[in-house]
């Protein structure tokens, strides 16, 4: 193996590394945050609209992120979106990921025990005072692990990104391997890449899940 | 003395589906008196408990709290959320399960009413939820999150919670339940305090001692219908009712080694 190339493509790996991480930090961020919102709907509106956005929830996990990507890009401007390819590729693991995350969420909810939302009811709670005070706390600890999980996942669809020319790490990888035709030690490094980025999530979401889950557990 | 709600319930009635859960239930509380409900187990007794402040819709019938409709402005007109949670603030329900919030210390169980339904100060609901706590005797463990309380002494904090927003009717669904035989104790006698205090009880219970000693009247459920309300000593001394007779034998001989 020959690592002198480093030196030449350092620069831009780092920065496609970087790209890589702010396209997976905001996608998972927006793709929570709809799929909150989304779930939160499922729990209140009536029927009709549920049944929408259950439409919804099917088409996006029924396809491709692949194909949804292509769609939005290249038929975008067909009619009237016409973005750049970052903030396209954000739009696109935002809408990707929101009806999984609305889903991990819907269970985090029914996880929460009917008693304790009847507790607040019986004493005169109002609604929005209940999802802020006690469905969501309760809902996202027990979702937790599970918005930790496909996070994670999510870190592999970034490299999809690279399509639509976004210059994320495996664009840069990509480059930097056709010019070189060092192809072992270009996907070693987008390995290497990924290890630590993955590992790093889920390390700080064991942290996160032990310090919130603290109270939770009854002592024995 | 405290302030204390009468209940009128007449000709109650209420399905899950095609099934009848309550039968033409007519029921009087007067203001200060203490009503034990017992029966045999799926006979409606929560059910029955649970439309005193409509966390179950009745289908037909009327509830009234202090002579006011609760759930209903008229017969097929749902009552306004808004109003309904006026009316269920003088209304307070401790459960079978406690139902307290694990991720909030047991002030915080306690306060969280009255900061977002009171509308109190910080400071002034952890003063009264101290106060509270003190009443049910867990002024030591207002620090404690429920996972860090044994059973009976969640149960207290459920009725601090509830005892904190100053109800004016208390219900209670079988509260020692779900409780070891050595902490029914504790919480019955912060009940008998309570109804010493002269609250409005409606309580659902196994607890025939308690029945006996503390109700000042007895409703005996079966299969959705309120058979007999009398007091303790005609339904659990000298039941004329051949239903009554055979659930209070069977009560006898578990009971008894
Ligand atoms: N949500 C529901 N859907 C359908 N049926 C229900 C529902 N809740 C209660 N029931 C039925 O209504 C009947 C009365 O139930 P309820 O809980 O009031 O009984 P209970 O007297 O409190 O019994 P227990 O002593 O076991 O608590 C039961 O037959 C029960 O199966
Ligand atoms: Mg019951």
């Amino acid at each position: 193996m020959d690592w002198s190339m480093l030196q030449q493509y350092g620069p831009s790996l780092l920065k496609g590394f970087a790209n890589t991480i702010v396209c997976w930090a905001l996608g998972t961020v927006f793709g929570m945050a709809l799929g909150l919102v989304i779930a939160l709907i499922q729990r209140y509106a009536p029927r009709w609209v549920t049944w929408i956005i259950q439409v919804y929830i099917e088409v996006i996990r029924g396809t491709p992120f692949l194909v949804q990507l292509f769609v939005l890009y290249y038929g975008g401007p067909l009619i009237g979106l016409r973005l750049d390819a970052l903030p396209a590729g954000l739009l696109g693991l935002t809408i990707y990921g929101s009806p999984y995350f609305a889903e991990i969420f819907r269970s985090g909810f029914r996880a929460v025990p009917d008693g304790q939302i009847e507790a607040a009811r019986a004493i005169g709670m109002a609604e929005g005072h209940i999802v802020r005070r006690i469905l969501l706390p309760l809902g996202l600890v027990s979702a937790l692990p599970a918005l930790v999980n496909f996070s994670i996942i999510l870190t592999k669809e970034t490299v999809i990104l690279s399509i639509i020319t976004v210059p994320e790490l495996l664009y840069q990888v990509q480059r930097m391997s056709a010019e070189t035709f060092r192809y072992v030690e270009a996907n070693l490094v987008l390995a290497l890449f990924f290890w630590g980025l993955v590992e790093t999530i889920s390390r700080v979401g064991h942290r996160l899940e032990a310090r919130i889950t603290k109270h939770l557990i009854e002592r024995t | 003395m405290l302030a204390a709600s009468s209940v009128e319930m007449r000709k109650v009635n209420k399905f899950y589906g095609k099934f009848q859960a309550l039968k033409d239930v007519d029921l009087s509380i007067l203001p200060g008196k203490v009503t034990c409900l017992i029966g045999p187990s799926g006979s409606g007794k929560s059910t029955l408990l649970r439309c005193i402040n409509f966390l179950e819709e009745y289908d037909s019938g009327e509830v009234r709290i202090d002579g006011q409709l609760i759930g209903y402005e008229a017969p097929n007109k749902k009552m306004s959320g808004r109003k309904l949670r006026e009316m269920r603030r003088s209304i307070g329900m401790v459960f079978q399960q406690f139902n307290l919030w694990p991720h909030m210390t047991a002030k915080e169980n306690v306060a969280e009413g009255l900061i977002r339904v009171r509308r109190m100060s910080k400071a002034d609901a952890e003063r009264r939820a101290v106060e509270a706590l003190a009443k049910v005797g867990l002024a030591d463990k207002m620090a404690n999150h429920p996972s860090r309380l044994s059973g009976g002494q969640q149960q207290r904090v459920a009725i601090a919670r509830a005892i904190a927003m100053e109800p004016r009717l208390m219900l209670f669904d079988e509260p020692t339940s779900a409780l070891d035989p050595e902490l029914v104790g504790e919480v019955l006698s912060v009940m008998r305090t309570l109804a010493g205090e002269g609250m409005t009880m409606v309580v659902v219970t196994h607890e025939m001692g308690f029945a006996a000693h503390v109700a000042d009247q007895v409703g005996f459920m079966e299969k959705g219908e309120l058979v007999g309300v009398d007091s303790p000593d005609r339904i659990l001394h000298h039941p004329q009712d051949a239903r009554i007779q055979s659930f209070l034998r069977t009560y006898h001989e578990r009971n008894s080694f």
